[in-house]
């Protein structure tokens, strides 16, 4: 990323997060449930950003480390413990699970790495609906509770909201400061080149083990605060579909973009909900969303965060190309 | 007599019935610019592959200031201060030029865990700088090598390989493609890098080539390949004169 690059992201950073900290005080319940929910999906597809966007690794296998992060923190709390040693042991499995996922990608890559995590993922899922003593199978856990903190509960949907906003931003932060690190370089050496990189003495194989497992741990993070938030999960939203969707989100925001993720998942969780609601589109809010991502996979495939990028480059050819005409008539050449 | 930088000793290399290397050796002596050529399908790049780690050899010992470094995997030989190019472009695309350079060299110093925590250039910034100027792309550091036109790629490819100051440098036909004005000024730039090294270090190199005229003026010694075998081994003058050099170029 260019200094130039970083500096936008970081004021626009710091603007949305202004807007995320009022605009939940004008809305009501419902609105603020989607709103958390978005947030959650956009800790978890950060987390695939780093493995898919940075480091170039195809994972198909991201809500299988969502599901293990929600069913972690359900399961340590039906037990008895607490959200807060739940939630660090849903970043510390993932991250473990991640690692080991990781070591298909240094075999196969490309679709083949693909089909690998989406193979993982529909174990995951088998283990979850299969699984009854653990998981509760198809029935699921339900009443989940909400965490309190210092004394102060967090079960009314604002208060969740605004403490899923602050680990939203703090993980954000860290996945910033990494890739500014010369980590982010390597990430995406790797993904640029590896056979390169690694002629470079740069390590691929822990590079790429490390964007599984940090990606993983990303999505139980989200997993964990997911888990809390509906406060009943079944194996529905862990499938590989799910992973699917995920990976459109990052896509369709811009892979290899920092603040992708935040537009990725506001097109696929805000905007299949906004669209729901429009009278007259309730029925087709589905083809359309189709469509639209079918339209904009054709002319945008760099994603939407990827339109600036695009709009300097036209400036910059025209530019050259200006040039160029200037520097040849002054040669003699006949336009 | 100084001892060899490099030492190859008896490389062999089959792919099925076929023998891409059959038993070469040769020494590069520290500081020496070494060349390899031959016609295509003689076997250089299958050498070349085996030396850097990229391909395992049948048979054979490869030796690095006097230590075994056969079969080492790439990685492993960069950390041991061997640098190379690739035959084709192999910068890395959506990367500045800057950054490819400093990305070029940030693994060597540190673990992965003080890397995490490094400034963002590393404290590379003022080595690439120094690199970027002697390569005379100050005006493009700033843009994603990608965007580069060909030839000012294979500059910043080959500026990559001096970033983590190597004690060897084996350069895969680093004028393929290049138009003939900037075949001279990658030749300036490696003789001054050879001669005049830029962080101290004196590197040797090995260039394989295609272009004879680049060779000959470029490197001390030569070693002219041919089916897999050493033909011959010697100063640009005596391969010029070797007559079974001319015939394996010029055809029976």
């Amino acid at each position: 990323m260019t200094p130039f690059k970083s500096k936008t992201s970081l004021v626009l950073i710091v603007l949305a997060a202004l807007l995320m900290f009022v605009t939940p005080q004008f809305l009501k319940n419902y609105g603020i449930y989607l709103l958390t929910y978005w947030l959650i999906f956009i800790i978890a597809t950060m987390g695939l950003n780093l493995t898919i966007g940075y480091a170039g690794q195809k994972s198909l296998g991201h809500a299988a480390f969502f599901g293990i992060g929600a069913y972690t923190v359900a399961i340590l709390m039906k037990a008895g413990f607490s959200f807060w040693l739940g939630l660090p042991a849903a970043a510390l499995i993932c991250f473990v699970v991640g690692l080991i996922l990781g070591f298909p990608a240094l075999r196969v890559q490309a679709i083949y790495l693909a089909f690998a995590t989406l193979g993982f993922n529909t174990a995951v899922w088998l283990v979850m609906r299969n699984e009854e003593w653990l998981t509760g199978g198809t029935f699921g856990i339900n009443n989940i509770a909400r965490p309190s903190l210092f004394g102060y509960s967090l079960e009314g949907n604002l208060p969740y909201y605004y403490f899923v906003l602050a680990v939203a931003l703090g993980t954000s932060a860290l996945l910033w400061g990494l890739l500014r690190s010369p980590w982010g370089k390597a990430f995406t050496a790797l993904r640029d080149n590896p056979i390169r990189a690694e002629s470079l003495g740069i390590d691929i194989r822990n590079y790429t083990l490390l964007s599984f497992a940090i990606g993983a741990a990303y999505a139980g993070v989200a997993g964990a605060l997911f888990a809390s938030l509906v406060q009943f999960i079944e194996p529905g939203p862990f499938a590989v579909s799910a992973s699917i969707m995920m990976y459109l989100m990052v896509v369709v925001g811009g892979a290899g973009y920092f603040l992708g993720p935040i537009v990725g998942a506001a097109v696929g969780v805000v905007l299949p909900e906004w669209l729901r609601d429009v009278p007259g589109v309730a029925n087709w809010y589905l083809p359309m969303f189709g469509a639209a991502v079918v339209l904009l996979m054709i002319w945008l495939p760099d994603g939407l965060l990827s339109i600036p990028d695009r709009l300097r480059a036209k400036r910059e050819a025209r530019d050259a190309s200006l040039a160029r005409t200037l520097a040849a008539s002054k040669l003699g050449a006949k336009p | 007599m100084t001892a060899p930088l490099l030492k190859v000793t008896d490389l062999k290399k089959a792919y099925g019935a076929i023998q891409a290397v059959g038993g070469v050796s040769f020494e590069v002596m520290p500081g020496e610019i070494f060349g390899v050529i031959g016609p295509n399908g003689s076997g250089k790049t299958t050498m070349f592959n085996s030396v850097l780690g990229q391909i395992s050899p049948d048979a054979g010992a490869i030796e690095l200031h006097g230590k075994n470094i056969t079969g080492l995997s790439p990685l492993e030989l960069s950390r041991r201060g061997v640098g190379r190019t690739f035959q084709t472009l192999q910068v890395f695309g959506k990367m500045t030029v800057r950054d490819n350079l400093i990305v070029a060299a940030q693994e060597h110093h540190g673990s992965m865990l003080s890397r995490m925590f490094a400034p963002s250039d590393s404290g590379l910034g003022a080595k690439a700088d120094a690199l970027i100027d002697q390569f005379r792309i100050r005006h493009v550091a700033g843009s994603l090598a990608g965007t580069l036109s060909y030839g000012q790629q294979k500059l910043v490819d080959i500026a990559m390989a001096f970033m983590a100051e190597p004690d060897l440098v084996l350069l895969d036909e680093p004028c393929a493609g290049v138009n003939p004005s900037l075949v001279g000024g990658i030749s300036t730039l490696l003789k001054d890098l050879n001669r005049n090294p830029k962080f101290g270090k004196k590197a040797s190199f090995v260039v394989i080539e295609h272009n004879m005229d680049f060779v000959m003026n470029l490197c001390h010694r030569i070693m002219v390949m041919v089916e897999g075998r050493v033909l011959a081994i010697g100063t640009p003058a005596e391969i010029r004169a070797n007559k079974a050099v001319l015939e394996a170029y010029l055809g029976n």
